[in-house]
């Protein structure tokens, strides 16, 4: 018993000292077989369980090294343009605020940099006729889902959203198929019953979207709102068209791919479209189905900007809210937990990894996500005292 | 700083013999392979046999080493290994190893309370996409400050298992009687940690039995350097870097900043003092401010998501709970797949529900990410159906139209391999809303009638619902 176990040690010390072989190679005189040599002593002492016969430490400072650190700073060229959301009476509306969005001269976060102007906004979703939602989401909305306006109330007052985000899913030709006027009067509702920016969505339909918008632009005259969206196989210019008319933005969308995002973005602007009334959604995937390509796809977008493609330099819109497709996030299961904190926590964390990514502006389900974006973006822009002692953290948690 | 590898700074140092015994065409396809990590210098047979390439190949291996070291936690079956990190962003290359994910364990708990704690994160595991995701480590915490239960509970763990251990204390004496327990200093346990009070002491007992140290140095980046160097001038190779860590309010700017900083001075600056892993320990969500474990439990879980978006290498966890740890596992898998690489299923005949012989059978491509939404989908309607998974070499349906891996022929084959005509009685093949225009072909092929279903999975449920129960009768 005994024997056996020397011999495993002697067996992971000799491929530690193999694998010092490979790395110490800066002295290249110094080979594998002189190290082997070299830990014998080493083998012996270990196999005692005590001391140090290991030849001594080449050099016992008295006191730390010094070092030098400097900051390593990066320049940018490129800047993100800031896109403005909702008028306020002096700008011809009749918003109580606007929130700004975009504006990155350094990559998310990088403040050592310098600060990025603005903070995440986050939108709460709010639809027009009652759909199935997971019971996390849906248990908070329960008293409003027939009134899109009491929804969009409770989201700005409990929930404290900054932008309410209206989706008219019920003009879907297969859901109700509510006629775009009818639409825009609950986008008129809605507008009348909270002072916040808003986002007006569709329900998807490629044909229908775009006269839908348009007809929401319409009731939304002045009030700076976000038609949401438009894609490169819908009639992009008559949605741009009612933007420019009524003062508006407009959301490009596109699944997953940095060249159509380009593609589209440039048309935009080809017909007309300011930068700064563009915001660009390059498809948010949920947590575990696909995040990763997000990831990646809004690290590369940020930093093309950064380096001064103004095809690329728009603040990004991230569905957050996406993440209620994972089934981890609704899926009943004791195995995996309780789900009244794993769904939210679903949304959270897709939400803070887009933002960490460079996502601007989010769409969100839950009303625990609105704060832990909130409350994170606090502390990432410096806002705020940290009394927490983490030096001892080894005795300090319980 | 070292002159930056490529392909040819890397072929200068090989034999150039193309005498192909790696396997490679020739050299400087090996060379292509050494870059991208695929191999590794000892794939080489002549370098590593051949005397008169010594001298080279050691340069060689130096001149290819990732800018960040690599370090070995454990040893035996459950070796972890941590940083090797080649770039800031994983669409410059990959990131390799993934972010490791250690347990904490007090020593003020009981020694049962302590088995279980160790069983249960050994026993967490959850199977996606065809991994199965784990925990990596215990991080034995010296809470009660009594050096000899802080000792006796190493030995525990180290028994009650095999996962690498990481050693929790400031106390350098205490340090020492939990490495020098027998079953524990065999383990190479990494030391956590040395700071600028007890370095002299922790950097010496690290080098003695050749432990990886950590080097904490909250929120002082030159001190850490100072820390790091020190270290190294000492004998030790194995370091880890943890700048602090704290969870809100303005000093979280600043650890996100010091992330950011250490991982770029690294990389890009090749600054060799500060080129090791970096450890960060979400648990301190646990310190104060909350005392209600939910609450606690759902912040550490965000937080240490952010630090895996933020170079964080290895992370220290409190919570046990699964539904906390789960989104951070996930997250995890998806940040470290290689983007290079299109990310398949298997295929084949996949059942939702319990099919039976007049249930619709649909066909989808082995696109990991479209296959999961389409099943997710189907589940979540309660569809019951036949999946048909296409070798799309891995590419989406929009992209394998366009590529030409989605096509007839392969369904035919598809059809066949699986035999799913034993398991219908119907002869009706429902495409993806996409791969219309392959409908005719298809139909000539297999000799089925194709049906073309919608262009969204989300979809596939009214879909079904409209159209099937008629299509069958």
């Amino acid at each position: 018993m005994v024997e056996h176990k020397r011999d495993d040690l002697t067996k992971a010390l000799l491929e530690l000292a193999e694998k010092l072989g490979q790395i110490e190679l800066e002295n290249v005189e110094v080979a594998v077989e002189e190290l082997t040599f070299h830990l014998q002593p080493a083998i012996a002492a270990a196999t005692r369980g005590r001391a140090a016969l290991l030849p001594p430490v080449e050099k016992v400072p008295d006191t730390l090294l010094e070092a030098e650190f400097s900051k390593p700073e990066e320049v940018y060229a490129g800047q993100v343009a800031e896109v403005v959301l909702g008028a306020t009476r002096a700008e011809g509306g009749t918003r109580s605020t606007e929130v700004r969005i975009g504006g990155a001269k350094v990559p998310p976060f990088y403040s050592f940099e310098g600060m990025n102007p603005n903070r995440p906004a986050v939108a709460m979703d709010v639809f027009d006729m009652p759909l199935t939602l997971p019971k996390m989401v849906r248990q908070h909305y329960e008293d409003v889902m027939d009134d899109p306006a009491a929804w969009a109330k409770k989201s700005a007052r409990e929930f404290n959203a900054d932008v309410i985000s209206f989706n008219l899913i019920s003009t879907d030709p297969g859901l109700k198929n509510t006629t775009p006027e009818d639409a825009a009067e609950l986008v008129r509702d809605v507008l009348k019953a909270v002072d916040l920016p808003v986002i007006v969505g569709g329900s998807g339909n490629k044909q229908k979207d775009p006269i839908v918008l348009e007809k929401a632009a319409e009731v939304a005259h002045g009030e700076r709102i976000l038609l949401n969206s438009v894609s490169t196989d819908t009639d992009y210019k008559r949605v741009v068209n009612a933007a420019l008319k009524h003062g508006h933005s407009v959301v490009a969308f596109t699944p997953m791919d940095i060249n159509n995002q380009k593609k589209l973005n440039r048309l935009l602007l080809d017909v007309g479209l300011p930068r700064d009334r563009l915001v660009i959604d390059p498809t948010t995937g949920a947590l575990g189905y696909g995040i990763e390509y997000s990831v990646s796809l809004l690290e590369r977008i940020r930093l093309a900007a950064l380096k001064g493609d103004p095809e690329l330099q728009m603040p990004i819109l991230s569905a957050a809210s996406n993440a209620w497709g994972a089934r981890e996030a609704w899926m009943k299961s004791e195995e995996l937990g309780p789900r009244e904190y794993r769904g939210p926590l679903w949304e959270s964390v897709t939400a803070l990894t887009m933002l960490m990514s460079g996502a601007d502006l989010f769409m969100v389900s839950h009303p625990a996500t609105v704060r832990v974006l909130k409350n994170v973006s606090d502390g990432l822009f410096g806002v705020g005292e940290t009394d927490q002692n983490i030096e001892n953290w080894i005795t300090a948690i319980e | 700083m070292t002159e930056k590898a490529t392909l040819l700074t890397v072929y200068r140092l090989l034999p150039q013999t193309n005498c192909g015994e790696c396997g490679e065409v020739n050299c400087m396809t090996f060379a292509s392979s050494l870059l991208e990590r695929k191999k590794t210098v000892k794939d080489c047979p002549p370098l590593v046999k051949d005397v008169k390439y010594r001298v080279q190949a050691v340069k060689l291996a130096e001149h290819i080493a990732p800018p960040v070291r690599e370090v070995v936690l454990g040893t035996g079956d459950r070796v972890v290994k941590i940083g090797g990190k080649q770039v800031m962003y994983r669409h410059d290359l990959t990131y390799h190893n993934p972010t490791a994910i250690a347990v904490d364990v007090s020593d003020r708990l009981g020694d049962q309370e302590i088995v279980d704690r160790v069983n249960r994160a050994e026993r967490f595991q959850f199977a996606h996409i065809g991994e199965v995701l784990r925990l990596d480590a215990i991080a034995v915490r010296a809470a009660s400050g009594d050096p000899q239960r802080f000792a006796q509970v190493a030995s525990l763990v180290a028994k009650a298992t095999s996962l690498p251990l990481v050693l929790c204390s400031l106390d350098p004496g205490a340090l020492r009687l939990a490495v020098e327990q027998k079953g524990v200093y065999e383990r190479r346990p990494m030391l956590y940690a040395a700071t600028d009070e007890n370095w002299k002491d922790v950097a010496a007992l690290a080098k003695q039995y050749s432990c990886p140290v950590v080097a904490f140095s909250p929120n002082d980046l030159a001190g850490l350097k100072a820390l790091a160097k020190t270290l190294k001038t000492m004998g030790n190779e194995e370091i880890v870097l943890d700048p602090g860590f704290w969870t809100s309010g303005k000093l979280l700017k600043s650890s996100i900043e010091n992330l950011e900083m250490l991982r770029r001075s690294a990389i890009h600056r090749g600054d060799k003092d500060l080129a090791y892993p970096i450890i960060a320990v979400p648990a301190v969500a646990w310190i104060g401010e909350s005392t209600e474990p939910t609450t606690s439990a759902y912040k550490e879980s965000y937080l240490a998501s952010l630090l895996l978006t933020r170079f964080a290498d290895m992370v220290i966890m409190h919570s046990l709970d699964f539904w906390a740890l789960l989104p951070v596992v996930t997250l995890r898998q998806g940040i470290y797949t290689d983007p290079r690489k299109p990310v398949a299923v298997e295929t084949g005949l996949k059942a939702f529900g319990n099919p039976n012989e007049s249930s619709p059978v649909l066909l989808t491509t082995n696109f990991a990410l479209t296959y999961y939404t389409v099943a997710n989908d189907v589940e979540a309607a309660g569809v019951t159906c036949h999946l048909l998974v296409l070798n799309t070499e891995g590419l989406a349906v929009e992209s394998s139209l366009a590529g030409g891996q989605f096509n007839a022929a392969g369904v035919r084959d598809l059809v066949k391999s699986t035999d799913v005509e034993s398991k219908t009685k119907h002869r009706k093949l429902v495409i993806p809303g996409m791969a219309a225009r392959l409908k005719g072909e298809i139909e000539d092929l297999t000799k089925w009638e194709v049906v073309v279903g919608p262009r969204d999975s989300s979809e596939i449920k009214g879909y079904l619902d409209k159209y099937w129960s008629a299509k069958v009768q």
